[in-house]
C-alpha cells in the first residue's frame, strides 16, 4: 500500500486514519502529563523506513522519524540532491537500490509533482508522499484535519480560510481535497498572482471552494485561518509579490486582524513561519494559535499512516 | 525495408477519392512506369499491358471495397537524423511514414546538429533518396543553431533543397528578428513556419494551464502564450507580405486570429495535429508522460474550435508533429519527460474516426493531408489523375484494428493512443510508382 495523496483516499479511510491518530495523540498527551515516557509499540518492529528527501525539511522528516521509531521501526535518513540532469533515471535507480537493501517503506519528498506516483509500483516499497512539488502533502492535510477535529469536534460543516501562495502550495491542494471530502468549505484568498488557474476546482466537489480577493472578507465567518508560507525572495523575482510589507498589510494575519476574530477561531500554519509577513509573531504565539499542536498531531498522524500501510497490504 | 516494385499496377474497382480532382468514384487505375496512364470507370477493361512488354512486373489489385487516396503529405515530422538515431532515423522514419500512407514528409531541423546549413540539407536529401521511395523534404532553421540570434543562409538552404524555414521547438520571440526573418524568407519565396510560444509566459511549463494542471500541481502553459505570438506574427506577416505558417495550432484563440487574417486575404496558413483534434488535458491525469507534448493538449472548447477550423478551411492542413522519444525520455517523472508523441503511422486511421463521427467531411480530411500541405510547402501535390505521378495510398476503410505500439515500425513507441480501436488500414503506399509500404497480401500479388 501507498499513501500518495488525499485524492485517492475515501472519506471512510480518512476517518479511520484520524481515529487511530487520535489514539496516539491522546496516549502521548497522557504520557507527557504524567511525565512518563511515551510508550513505543512493536507494530513495525523489524521494518525499515527510509526518509528520502530531495528537498530540505526538518519538521516533516523528524516527524516521520519519530513516528516510525515509536512504532518500533528502523529509520534511515537520506538527504538526496535532485540533480538537474536525468533526474528520473537517478531517482528510479536510487529507489531500486534502497529496495534492494530490503527496506520496506519509502517516505519521499521531491520537487517534481508526481515523482512519488512514478516511483510507486516500480519497486516493492510502500511509498508515502511527504510532499511532491506543488501537488500533494497528504500527511500535512491529515494532521491539520486532526487538529481541527480535536478542537471543533467535527470537520463537516466547518469553514476554513487558506491564505497565501496557493499556486505553489501542495499543502493547500491536499487540504482543499480533504476538507471537501469531509464536508467542510474552504475559502482561498491570495493575490491573483498566487492563485492557480481554476483554483475553485481544487476541491472534492463543485462548490467546495470560494475564492476571495479581500483578506478580511475571506476570514469572516470561518472556524480556522490557515496561513501559508510566503517565499519572499523567489516571489519577488518572479514579479508575483512586490514586497513583504505590502503582502503583510494586505494578506497577512496581523495582530489587529487576529484580535477582531471571534473567540474560537483557530490560527494554523504548516510552518516554517515568516514572522511578521503572513503571520504576526504575537499571533503565532497567541491563544488562538494551534501551530505547535499541529506539529504534535503530525507525529500521531504519521504513526497511523505508517501502521496502515502494512495492514492494508495484508 | 524495401519492396520490389512492378512496372505496372492495375487496380480494378477501387473507390478513388481526390477532392483536388473532384473525384469520388469507383474506377480502374493503371500505372505504367511511375505514371498514372488510365483512370476511370472500367479504364483497365481493355488494358493488355504496356506496349512492347509482356505481363512481367505487373501487379493486379482487386480494389473493390478499398479506397484509393493521393499520397499523403506531412508538413511536420521529427526524423531525428542526424544526432538522435536511437529514437528514429531517416530509414525508420520514412518507413513509418509509408506505413501511414505518406509519400512526402517534411523534416523539422531541430536535429543534432541543427539543420541550418546547405551541407546538412544536401546530406539528408541524398541519404533519404537512397533509403526510401518516400520523398523527404528538409526544412531549414530560421536562425543559426535555432538560437534566435542570427538568420541562416536561406538562399543557400533553398538551393540545397529546403522547402521552408522553421525554428520548431523554439519560437522566434523577438519581434525585430521575426520581422527580418519574414522579409528575408519572402525574398526567396520560402514559407516561414512558426512554433508560436511566448517562452516568457511558459517558463518551466509542463502542460496546459487549467484545472488539470492546477490539480496535478504542474506548471501551466497558458493559451495566451500561443495567441500572443500568432497575433503579433499576423501583424508582421501583413506588414511584410511574407508566407507565414502556424505550426501545430492548438488554441481556439489562435484559430480565431487566423480566420480573421484569412478573411482579409493574408497569405497565412496553419496546421493542426491529430492529437490536438482528439485529446484534451484530461488525458494527462495520472501524470501520463505519453500525453506530454508541446504545445500541450488543451480543453474541450479548443478541440471543438480546432475541428471547426479544420472543417471550414481556416486551418489548412493536418500535420503529425511526429516526435519519437524512447523510454529514457518518457519512462521518467513527468517533469523530466520530453514533450512529443509519434504520429505518422496512426494519423489517418485516427482521423477517419472523426469522419465517421461526422465531425469532419472526408473530402476535407483528404485535402488537408494532400493538396493543402503540398501547397504550403510548394510541392507537387500527389493527385489521382491521368498523366500524374503515381503517388497513392490504398486503404481498407472497414478494417478494424487496435493500436499496439510494439507493432508500429517507428523506432519509438511513444503514443497515448495505445489500445485505441481504429477503423481503416493502409495496405499499400506507392510513391512515384515505387512501393514504399505494403501489407503482406498486396506485396505477394506481384507476378
Amino acid at each position: 500500500m501507498h499513501l500518495l495523496g488525499i485524492d485517492a483516499l475515501s472519506r471512510e479511510a480518512i476517518v479511520r486514519l484520524l481515529d487511530r491518530a487520535d489514539t496516539y495523540f491522546n496516549a502521548a498527551r497522557e504520557a507527557k502529563a504524567s511525565s512518563a515516557p511515551i510508550a513505543t509499540s512493536r507494530a513495525l518492529a523489524g521494518r525499515s523506513v527510509v526518509n528520502l528527501f530531495f528537498e530540505a525539511s526538518t519538521r516533516t522528516r523528524v516527524s516521520f522519524e519519530v513516528a516510525a521509531k515509536r512504532l518500533g521501526a528502523d529509520v534511515v535518513n537520506v538527504a538526496a540532491q535532485a540533480s538537474s540532469v536525468s533526474k528520473g533515471e537517478t531517482l528510479l535507480d536510487t529507489v531500486k537500490n534502497l529496495a534492494a537493501m530490503g527496506t520496506d517503506v519509502l517516505v519521499m519528498r521531491h520537487p517534481a509533482s508526481g515523482a512519488p506516483h512514478f516511483v510507486a509500483g516500480r519497486t516493492p516499497l510502500h511509498v508515502v508522499n511527504a510532499g511532491d512539488g506543488a501537488h500533494e502533502h497528504p500527511t500535512q492535510a491529515l494532521l491539520d484535519a486532526l487538529t481541527l477535529r480535536r478542537h471543533k469536534g467535527r470537520i463537516e460543516g466547518l469553514r476554513v480560510a487558506i491564505c497565501g501562495d496557493i499556486l505553489h502550495s501542495r499543502v493547500a491542494r491536499s487540504n482543499a481535497l480533504l476538507l471537501g471530502k469531509m464536508g467542510a468549505k474552504v475559502h482561498f484568498v491570495a493575490p491573483r498572482t498566487l492563485l492557480p488557474a481554476a483554483a475553485d476546482e481544487l476541491g472534492a466537489h463543485p462548490g467546495d471552494i470560494e475564492v476571495f480577493d479581500d483578506f478580511d472578507m475571506a476570514i469572516r465567518g470561518v472556524d480556522a485561518v490557515m496561513l501559508l508560507r510566503i517565499q519572499n525572495e523567489r516571489l519577488a523575482s518572479l514579479s508575483m509579490v512586490p514586497s513583504t510589507a505590502e503582502y503583510a498589510r494586505t494578506f497577512g494575519l496581523t495582530a489587529a486582524r487576529a484580535a477582531a476574530l471571534p473567540d474560537g477561531v483557530l490560527v494554523m500554519h504548516p510552518g516554517p513561519i515568516n514572522r511578521g509577513v503572513e503571520l504576526a509573531g504575537g499571533v503565532a504565539d497567541g491563544a488562538r494559535s494551534v501551530v505547535l499542536e499541529q506539529v504534535e498531531a503530525g507525529v500521531a498522524v504519521r504513526m497511523a499512516v505508517l501502521e496502515s500501510l502494512f495492514e492494508a497490504a495484508a | 525495408m524495401k519492396f520490389p516494385s512492378p512496372r505496372v499496377f492495375v487496380l480494378r474497382g477501387v473507390q478513388a477519392i481526390d477532392p483536388s480532382q473532384e473525384l469520388d468514384a469507383e474506377v480502374d487505375v493503371v500505372v505504367e512506369n511511375g505514371v498514372i496512364t488510365r483512370l476511370g470507370r472500367d479504364a483497365a477493361a481493355g488494358f493488355q499491358g504496356p506496349s512492347g512488354s509482356g505481363p512481367d512486373g505487373t501487379i493486379e489489385i482487386d480494389g473493390h471495397g478499398k479506397w484509393l487516396l493521393p499520397g499523403l503529405v506531412d508538413l511536420h515530422a521529427h526524423l531525428r537524423e542526424p544526432g538522435q538515431e536511437g529514437k528514429e532515423n531517416l530509414e525508420s522514419g520514412l518507413f513509418a511514414a509509408a506505413a501511414g500512407g505518406f509519400t512526402d514528409v517534411c523534416a523539422m531541423p531541430n536535429t543534432r546538429p541543427v539543420n541550418d546549413s546547405p551541407l546538412i540539407t544536401e546530406l539528408l536529401l541524398r541519404r533519404a533518396r537512397e533509403l526510401s521511395p518516400v520523398r523527404m523534404h528538409p526544412i531549414g532553421a530560421i536562425t543559426v543553431g535555432q538560437k534566435g540570434e542570427e538568420l541562416t543562409e536561406m538562399a543557400a538552404l533553398k538551393e540545397a533543397g529546403a522547402i521552408a524555414v522553421s525554428d520548431d521547438g523554439r519560437c522566434v520571440t523577438s519581434s525585430a528578428l521575426m520581422r527580418r526573418a519574414l522579409e528575408y524568407a519572402r525574398t526567396f519565396d520560402l514559407p516561414l513556419i512558426q512554433h508560436a510560444e511566448d517562452h516568457a509566459l511558459t517558463a518551466g511549463a509542463e502542460m496546459h494551464e487549467g484545472a488539470v494542471s492546477t490539480r496535478l500541481g504542474l506548471r501551466g502553459w497558458p493559451r495566451v502564450a500561443e495567441d500572443i505570438i500568432v497575433a503579433r506574427d499576423l501583424i508582421l506577416a501583413e506588414y511584410t507580405q511574407a508566407r507565414y505558417h502556424v505550426a501545430h495550432l492548438s488554441t481556439l484563440g489562435a484559430a480565431r486570429l487566423v480566420r480573421e487574417a484569412k478573411s482579409r486575404g493574408l497569405a497565412v496558413t496553419a496546421e493542426v495535429t491529430p492529437h490536438h483534434l482528439l485529446l484534451t488535458h484530461e488525458a494527462v491525469m495520472g501524470y501520463r508522460t505519453a500525453c506530454k507534448v508541446n504545445p500541450p493538449l488543451r480543453e474541450e472548447e479548443d478541440v471543438e474550435a480546432l475541428r471547426q477550423a479544420l472543417a471550414d478551411g481556416t486551418i489548412d492542413c493536418v500535420a503529425t508533429d511526429h516526435a519519437p522519444h524512447g523510454p529514457a525520455d518518457k519512462d521518467v517523472p513527468f517533469a523530466d519527460a520530453a514533450p512529443g508523441m509519434i504520429g505518422l503511422e496512426i494519423c489517418l486511421p485516427l482521423l477517419l474516426g472523426l469522419v465517421k463521427k461526422g465531425a469532419l467531411p472526408l473530402g476535407r480530411l483528404v485535402d488537408s493531408l494532400t493538396r493543402a500541405p503540398a501547397k504550403v510547402a510548394g510541392l507537387t501535390a500527389p493527385r489521382l489523375a491521368e498523366s500524374a505521378r503515381a503517388d497513392f495510398v490504398l486503404l481498407d476503410p472497414a478494417y478494424r484494428w487496435t493500436i499496439d505500439p510494439s507493432r508500429l515500425v517507428s523506432r519509438s513507441k511513444n503514443t497515448p493512443f495505445a489500445g485505441v480501436a481504429v477503423e481503416g488500414r493502409v495496405e499499400l503506399t506507392v510513391s512515384a510508382g515505387r512501393i514504399a509500404f505494403a501489407v503482406a497480401p498486396a506485396a505477394a500479388e506481384i507476378r
